[in-house]
């Protein structure tokens, strides 16, 4: 009987949480408009959000670009195929790698910082102190930060997968010795726009809806203690990337699996 | 102020290295002048179409003109029907073209070939292609040679 209680307390909880964090997103979604109209408060974030991030996308993009490109040509050259090495490369990255690492980065160097920030925040009463000001936190502090992310993600996917294209040329054509016209238009002949690249566009902002959202989410909802903050930055980098995963299969399977 | 200013410049760099970033997945990953939206439809039927795929492509002469937008299944006939999404520029092909199922390579993907005859009216968006050859089964091609063999054979 206790089991079963202690059990119902833990789903009450959970549906509890889930049901803050829906309205919380709904309180956010209402604040975009006023942040629109106030772009200078995006601009900041982005910098913090965005351009911050860009030299360990840079890095890990150009590293993940090399390793595809080293993988790809020793498994294809048994088959005669080191040509298609452009496909591999590109289908892999602007398909999958780009949107699904960016925002496993994205998680750990932005998403952790802003729970962390916000819980700061709550935790010094910063935003209470706002509220006494008659101002609204969520549309001061919080909206602009979604902006921001929501902008940055895709943004941060496209240049990994830049990036990582111009990696595993540098291995394939560089040092293996594929041949640069074959690696570029076999590339070109198979990518196809709509389904590849605008599905990986798509991919990576609905990661930047749900990465910036959790790490908001668990700052606000923080315990105001610096135990709490710790906890809300960890739970911020592990929900989201198990959202993130989660999310790709399905996304994955809408667009490009005939499930 | 300074601060503010680079943050600013931080950020435009920021944007503008992702929207060059999108503009070259565009460009030169994927190909941008090979979409053939605003294209006609073509029809043929097939009795097999072996290995052809929605997007495979449509080539006359070994140029790409167009792609296979559906295969559907005819119950009346028994017959595959392909609708062939042909580029708007290529408007002009002679009502007797044909239409056949290759493979490029021998493992390769398969594609549809298709061949200008030589009637004086051309295809109108919608037309049927009246000429079509199936897609070559590799394993029937094996049995049939196989079974010529072994005729040659107990012939001797």
């Amino acid at each position: 009987m206790q089991g079963l209680q202690r059990l119902g307390r833990i789903g009450l909880g959970v549906f509890e949480r889930l049901g803050r964090g829906n309205l919380f997103l709904l309180r956010i979604l209402a604040g975009i408009p006023a942040v629109l109209a106030r772009p200078r408060l995006i601009g900041a974030q982005m910098y913090s959000v965005g351009v911050l991030s860009l030299v360990i996308i840079l890095v890990s993009g150009l590293f993940v670009g090399m390793v595809l490109g080293l993988q790809g040509y020793n498994t294809l050259v048994d088959f005669g195929a080191a040509e298609s090495l452009g496909v591999v490369v590109a289908l892999s990255l602007v398909r999958e790698l780009g949107p699904v690492v960016s925002a496993l980065l994205f998680a750990g160097r932005a998403g952790s910082a802003l729970s962390a920030e916000i819980g700061l925040m709550k935790a010094t009463e910063q935003l209470s102190g706002m509220e006494m000001m008659a101002v609204d936190p969520i549309k001061r502090v919080i909206a602009p930060r979604f902006v921001a992310g929501l902008l940055s993600l895709p943004l941060l996917a496209a240049i990994f997968s830049a990036v990582g294209v111009l990696g595993g040329h540098f291995v394939g054509v560089g040092l293996l010795g594929v041949d640069d016209g074959a690696y570029w238009s076999q590339m070109q002949a198979k990518v196809d726009l709509r389904e590849d690249i605008l599905n990986g566009v798509i991919k990576s902002i609905v990661f930047g809806i749900v990465a910036t959202w959790i790490a908001l989410f668990e700052g606000y909802d923080a315990v105001p203690t610096s135990e709490g903050v710790s906890r809300a930055t960890t739970r911020t980098v592990v929900h989201t990337a198990l959202a993130v995963l989660g999310l790709d299969f399905v996304l994955t399977a809408l667009m490009f699996g005939d499930v | 102020m300074e601060r503010v200013k680079a943050v600013e410049i931080g950020v435009g760099l920021f944007v503008a290295a992702g929207l060059a970033a999108l503009f070259m997945l565009a460009m030169k990953v994927s190909n941008l002048s090979m979409a053939v939206d605003e294209g006609y439809e073509l029809m043929a039927r097939f009795e097999n179409v072996g290995g052809l795929k929605v997007r495979s492509p449509v080539s006359v002469a070994g140029v790409r003109v167009g792609q296979v937008a559906a295969i559907e299944y005819d119950m009346e006939t028994f017959e595959a029907v392909v609708r062939l999404n042909i580029a708007a520029q290529y408007d002009s092909f002679p009502t007797d073209t044909s239409a056949r199922i290759f493979t490029a390579g021998l493992l390769g993907e398969q594609y549809i070939a298709l061949e200008p005859g030589g009637a004086e009216e051309s295809l109108s968006p919608g037309d049927r292609i009246q000429l079509t050859q199936s897609a070559l089964v590799l394993e029937q091609i094996i049995g049939q040679f196989l079974f010529s063999r072994a005729a040659e054979g107990a012939n001797e």
